[in-house]
């Protein structure tokens, strides 16, 4: 037992740390301070800062041009740069679609696809939500049918994030209706230029078009867009979604949001002095403070295991859950700080690039359109209900 | 970093765990609620023999371990089993003080504590001091042969059991001043030493001790006694959150039996899913509760500001899980959750009353806004 680090674990921080203090761009690290969105050129100029230092693929093997790095060394990464308020690295490519390809594609598909994830050619975008399949994903309705040495997709995926920059899709399509829904999937990667495809936002309560819908009308695929084999895809599926969570917890973000929730707390007065020292709200504080503590900790744990070459299984539940109660606690209470600056609708300033004077303190202006979009959290990746029963299922064997 | 036990670590944890299994059928601890002493002879001398009391004191004092994860571990186990015995009044409060304060010949004692020799009790709470470490009534005035304490102390558990009390009494200052409070070797049947003994919910004896113009040496220095009291109760702190992780173990684990094995509606009362996120949820808290052992226990010997920071997040949310961890396996059970009979019970009991002890979760709490929010 030993909660320190190592010191070639506390060497490997300082040089990510002098890193982002070298290569962070000081813009970027204002917008996501001021809760601004980032505009697609914002995290192309990121990925391909981390790209020439050969940390963007930081959960590849070495052998694809990824980092190596243990599970410890991710999560110091991780950590390192969420506290330097870096933009997130998208995901959609290189951690959700990259490591499948590498475990189940065709080494044309590894030669092809990765070398532009990491140069930026491509941007993905995740098709596996659709209408009448959510947390039932297996029910996924649109269709591949097989013509010559093409596809053709009808159908249509939702809350596809991010959509709108992307001009490739990876997605869950049904090849076969024959036994268990989960037995006639297949895993197809689209070119959004395809005639046949359509994209329509999909406004959030926050005012934000994070989301959108994808329509497939007849879209023609090449069959050498497959993925490892025909009626195989919900393992890929699934792989992808308990192998490469990393960061599930987001103990990053909660520690981020924390700092943020105390600083508004001591600046704003409430009956003449801190809202910080209200008891009662004090106390909620140190309520999710403790509660985070512990869940770093949790976190850590998961993070060793893994590095020690144990795949975590349900404990990614664990951390799904926990990890999110505790970011929408805080996202509550910075809401419920902010008080009657709360109010104003102000998705313009949030816009990206917006010079727009807030109504009120800066500080009060993204916190109601944070709370309100971090209510996703609880839901994607696997709604923590879908966690629970994973837990139950596979710890308490119920 | 690196949560793993070192090999002694997982010895003592492996040899424990065995040695508690055999020692303590249920049958074996109802007869101990019943005993005198409100322990086991033969349990507490085979811990003393295997090393356990050994392990809670560091080299320099005459054992051969002491670290936070040391205390951790054994106290886990004790908790696993529902044991009684008072280790955290004998060996982590009374050794404790003495291996922190003590002079020379106090110290000789030690080594009877850890061959099981000997039996403490640290005498310092009162009826109105609540959890506040500070408040001290009880007076002590020195005299031409020593010191002459009177007053009360309340809930002294082990006392009872205990041949030597360690008392605090004021020696300068007000009620509630830091400064000003000295600690006295007592023996229990000194002249003006009264005990009114009872047992305590859960397992073990207590008494409210009164003292009567009772003579009795110094331990340490006169009125600065207030930072060894701090430490060893953070350490104790430790000891009974270890402890509470390892009852709420056990909850889980029967619980998890009870609905596999219960049919209702002809299944298994676990095929509801009413029940098994519930469960699901009891089981994220006890591993954020072995989470804030493992934190507490890693900073137990930092400055006194982070370990009180980390004494009091970890009590805190062991004292919250500890109530979901109750309440959500006496509910899951039904009726026979309510049993004396059943085990749960003794569990139950024991585990909701560690949030009496060393401060609750308001205290704590309160204490953690003072350290870490304000």
């Amino acid at each position: 037992m030993d909660l320190n680090y190592t010191d070639a674990e506390i060497a490997f921080r300082d040089e990510v740390r002098a890193f982002l203090k070298a290569n962070l761009p000081e813009r970027l690290v204002d917008r996501s301070k001021h809760g601004q969105s980032l505009t697609k050129a914002d995290f192309e100029e990121w990925h391909a800062i981390l790209n020439a230092q050969g940390w963007l693929a930081s959960n590849w093997p070495k052998e694809f041009g990824g980092t190596a790095w243990n599970a410890i060394e991710r999560h110091i990464f991780e950590d390192e740069m969420t506290k330097a308020n870096a933009p997130r690295v998208v995901p959609f490519g290189l951690s959700m679609l990259a490591p499948v390809l590498q475990n189940f594609g065709s080494k044309e598909q590894q030669d092809y696809y990765l070398p532009r994830i990491l140069n930026g050619d491509d941007w993905w975008c995740q098709g596996y939500s659709e209408p009448g399949a959510g947390s039932d994903l297996a029910a996924v309705r649109t269709s591949a049918v097989r013509d010559g040495d093409h596809y053709i997709v009808n159908g249509q995926k939702t809350w596809t994030t991010l959509g709108q920059y992307a001009n490739k899709i990876f997605c869950l399509v049904r090849t076969s209706k024959e036994g268990k829904p989960q037995q006639g999937i297949s895993f197809l990667l689209i070119d959004m230029d395809t005639p046949g495809i359509e994209v329509r936002p999909i406004i959030l309560i926050d005012g934000t078009p994070e989301v959108n819908e994808v329509f497939f009308d007849n879209v023609r695929v090449p069959i050498e867009n497959l993925v490892g084999e025909e009626n195989k895809g919900w393992t890929y599926a699934k792989f992808l979604l308990t192998h490469e969570r990393t960061n599930i917890a987001g103990v990053g973000f909660a520690n981020a949001g924390l700092e943020n929730l105390k600083r508004i707390a001591r600046l704003e007065q409430s009956g003449g002095q801190p809202l910080i020292k209200n008891p009662h709200f004090a106390a909620r504080i140190a309520r999710v403070e403790i509660e985070l503590m512990a869940m770093s900790t949790t976190n850590l744990r998961v993070v060793s295991q893994a590095a020690a070459g144990q795949a975590p299984g349900a404990e990614s539940s664990m951390l799904k859950i926990k990890g999110t109660v505790i970011r929408q606690e805080i996202n509550a209470l910075t809401r419920s700080a902010a008080g009657t600056y709360a109010m104003p609708f102000a998705s313009e300033a949030l816009e990206e690039g917006s010079n727009a004077e807030p109504v009120g303190p800066a500080y009060a202006a993204p916190a109601t359109a944070q709370y309100l979009n971090n209510r996703k959290l609880s839901i994607f990746g696997g709604s923590n209900e879908i966690q629970r029963t994973i837990i139950t299922k596979a710890i308490l064997e119920l | 970093m690196n949560f793993d036990l070192t090999d002694e670590r997982q010895m003592l944890q492996d040899g424990l765990r065995r040695y508690l299994n055999d020692a303590y059928s249920a049958n074996a601890r109802a007869a101990i609620e019943d005993a005198e002493t409100g322990f086991s002879a033969e349990i507490w001398n085979g811990l003393a023999e295997m090393g356990v009391i050994g392990a809670l004191f560091r080299e320099e004092d005459g054992g051969f371990a002491g670290e936070g994860f040391d205390l951790a571990l054994v106290f886990e186990e004790l908790g696993r089993i529902g044991a009684v015995d008072p280790l955290i009044d004998t060996a982590v409060l009374g050794g404790g003080l003495i291996a922190e304060l003590g002079s020379g010949a106090q110290k000789e004692m030690i080594e009877a504590v850890i061959s099981g020799a000997a039996h403490l009790a640290f005498a310092h709470g009162e009826p109105t001091s609540r959890f506040d470490l500070s408040r001290v009534e009880t007076a002590a005035k020195k005299t031409a042969n020593g010191y002459m304490i009177n007053g009360r102390k309340a809930v002294v558990v082990n006392a009872p059991s205990a041949e030597t009390l360690i008392v605090s009494a004021r020696t300068s200052g007000k009620a509630s001043d830091a400064d000003g409070i000295s600690l006295f070797i007592v023996p229990t049947n000194a002249d003006g030493v009264t005990l009114r003994s009872y047992s305590v919910v859960g397992g073990g004896l207590a008494a409210e001790v009164i003292l009567n113009d009772v003579t009795a040496d110094l331990l340490g220095n006169e009125g600065t006694a207030h930072d060894a009291i701090s430490q060893v109760t953070a350490r104790a702190t430790l000891a009974i959150c270890a402890e509470a992780l390892g009852l709420m173990e056990s909850i889980k684990m029967l619980t998890n039996e009870y609905l596999k094995t219960r049919k209702q509606f002809g299944v298994p009362i676990g095929k509801f899913q009413a029940l098994q996120h519930r469960l699901a949820d009891v089981l994220i808290e006890i591993e954020q509760a072995r989470s804030a052992v493992i934190n507490l226990a890693g900073h137990i010997d930092a400055t006194p500001e982070v370990r009180d920071l980390h004494v009091s997040a970890t009590k805190n949310l062991i004292g919250d899980a500890a109530r979901l961890v109750v309440e959500e396996g006496i509910q899951m059970h039904g009726g026979i959750g309510m049993t004396m009979e059943y085990e749960l019970g003794h569990l139950a009991k024991r585990l909701t009353m560690i949030d009496h002890r060393f401060g609750d979760t308001t205290f704590h709490l309160e204490r953690f806004i003072e350290l870490a929010v304000g």
